[in-house]
């Protein structure tokens, strides 16, 4: 099942403060991806996969193209959706990994993990023992669970993020470096998550420059580097 | 859900040759926040004060959705009929707290106030709403009968939110809530607006000058520049993709800590 179809999707920025350049980022991107598989994004740095990735969530506007998604039984066109089409597809459709967690002053670890529950009427209980659950999984230490992530080291906010990403059943996963910086033992946790949700059915779209992560991961590698942008003459 | 609360058509108010807000068009959801950002002078205090009613626009329609179910102008209603509406299904947090309290009264009286404006005469009940709400917004029991004037400016501000949610209002307006507190309060103000609007549902339009304040608050956001709407739309998206060259100012003036 096609849980994401895009199609000759491009972007570029103007900027400007800087004369009005134009800066093109990419081009023609297509593909599409399936319920159950994890694709990676593949291609050297600045190639524009994080811009595929954030195009994709909606928080970059998109110039030409399409983003259909399967959400709650209909297609929705991201591209081209409301703010609030947008907001629904992310609570129930469309989760997403970044590399970096955006805290949010006073909120705990704990209530950061259950939030993306609670924002769709899960009990508060049944949302913080799930959190609980995921935050324990990830060898966060408990004593860290109930302070807000703000002081935690890079790769313990990391883990917040993952647990906030999986949390959820979203049939749509958006994995931005998840694993960027974890030891060996929490990327093997994440490896397995990941590999829990391809059981579960979810459709994954993911970036990862560590190797092994990738290699264990991937089940196809779209190369990014097919969308650059044709040079003008 | 799935109709607008507020809709604003073409709302314009000029002073004079001076133009306040031009040509301004959106719609409110329930449950949704709309930051509306822009520097000092760009029409969004203006603007808001226009859908608020607390203006009166030279052009243009306000339409709210009544609880009935039923769209009324909102300056097709009698006086008394809007001020009940203000008293009862809106709110509006004023920057500074003295705007939108009763100084010299005690806080338990200004959270009762808008209780006893709905009709509420059981001194009990009120009293009970009054420390439920102090609770809320963390001001602790024994300050109930100290007059406002005696408490901290986050406090205040803390008091004024009380005092507009007590009648469990589904509109809110504010007016640059956390402008002129420190930063530690600033951020345990957000917190508490974050956690009350989310679990009430309310719809809020704050105007602001701080992006970090819209990032944590609203859904969706509208960038005003000389009284006039240059971009709109999901707030991680202005901000992340900034379009016209006046956002993109805005955004890239942002100090990192």
């Amino acid at each position: 099942m096609t849980a994401l179809a895009v199609s000759n999707l491009a972007k570029s920025f103007t900027m400007h403060l800087r004369g009005g350049i134009r800066l093109p980022v990419i081009e023609n991107v297509s593909f599409t991806l399936e319920a159950s598989e994890c694709a990676v994004l593949a291609g050297p740095s600045g190639v524009g996969k994080s811009s595929i990735l954030k195009m994709l969530y909606g928080n970059y506007a998109v110039d030409a193209g399409s983003i259909r998604i399967a959400h709650q039984g209909a297609t929705i066109d991201l591209a081209c959706a409301s703010p609030r089409e947008i907001l629904a597809v992310r609570r129930d459709t469309l989760g997403y990994v970044s590399q970096f967690l955006r805290v949010v002053p006073r909120v705990a670890a704990l209530d950061v993990v259950a939030e993306p529950l609670t924002a769709r009427g899960t009990p508060n209980d049944e949302a913080g023992d799930r959190a609980a659950a995921l935050l324990a999984r990830l060898n966060l230490p408990e004593r860290l669970w109930h302070l807000p992530p703000a002081t935690f080291s890079g790769g313990e906010q990391q883990r917040v993020n993952i647990a906030r990403g999986f949390i959820t059943d979203h049939p749509v996963l958006l994995l931005d470096e998840p694993t960027a910086s974890l030891d060996a033992a929490n990327r093997a946790v994440v490896i397995d998550m990941i590999a829990e949700k391809k059981r579960q059915g979810v459709a994954m779209l993911g970036i990862f420059h560590d190797t092994d992560v990738r290699d264990a991961v991937a089940d196809r590698l779209i190369d990014v580097t097919e969308f650059a942008p044709r040079q003008a003459a | 859900m799935d109709k607008p609360l507020l809709r604003v058509t073409h709302l314009s108010k000029s002073y004079g040759p001076r133009i306040g807000c031009a040509d301004v068009s959106f719609d409110l959801w329930p449950g949704e926040v709309l930051a509306v950002v822009g520097e000092s002078g760009s029409g969004k205090t203006t603007m808001l004060n226009a859908v608020s009613t607390r203006l009166e626009p030279t052009s243009g329609t306000v339409s709210y959705r009544m609880r009935d179910g039923a769209w009324r102008d909102v300056f097709a209603m009698s006086e008394a009929e809007r001020r009940f509406l203000m008293r009862t299904d809106w709110g509006f947090v004023h920057q500074n707290p003295a705007d939108g309290l009763r100084m010299t009264v005690s806080a338990g009286a200004n959270v009762g106030e808008r209780l006893m404006a709905v009709g509420d005469r059981h001194y009990g009940n009120i009293r009970a709403s009054a420390i439920d709400w102090l609770g809320r917004v963390e001001i602790a029991e024994d300050r109930i009968d100290d007059q406002p004037r005696a408490f901290s400016g986050g406090m205040r501000q803390r008091l004024q939110i009380a005092r507009n949610l007590v009648t469990r209002p589904r509109l809110i307006f504010m007016d640059e809530p956390t402008g002129g507190l420190d930063v530690s309060v600033q951020a345990r103000l957000l917190d508490l607006l974050r956690g009350l609007v989310s679990d009430m549902g309310l719809a809020a339009i704050v105007v602001t000058h701080d992006l970090a304040v819209a990032r944590l608050l609203s859904h969706r956001m509208m960038v005003m520049k000389d009284g006039r709407v240059i971009e709109h739309g999901l707030t991680d998206r202005v901000l992340d993709d900034p379009r016209a060259p006046y956002t993109q100012l805005l955004v890239s003036s942002i100090l990192q800590v």
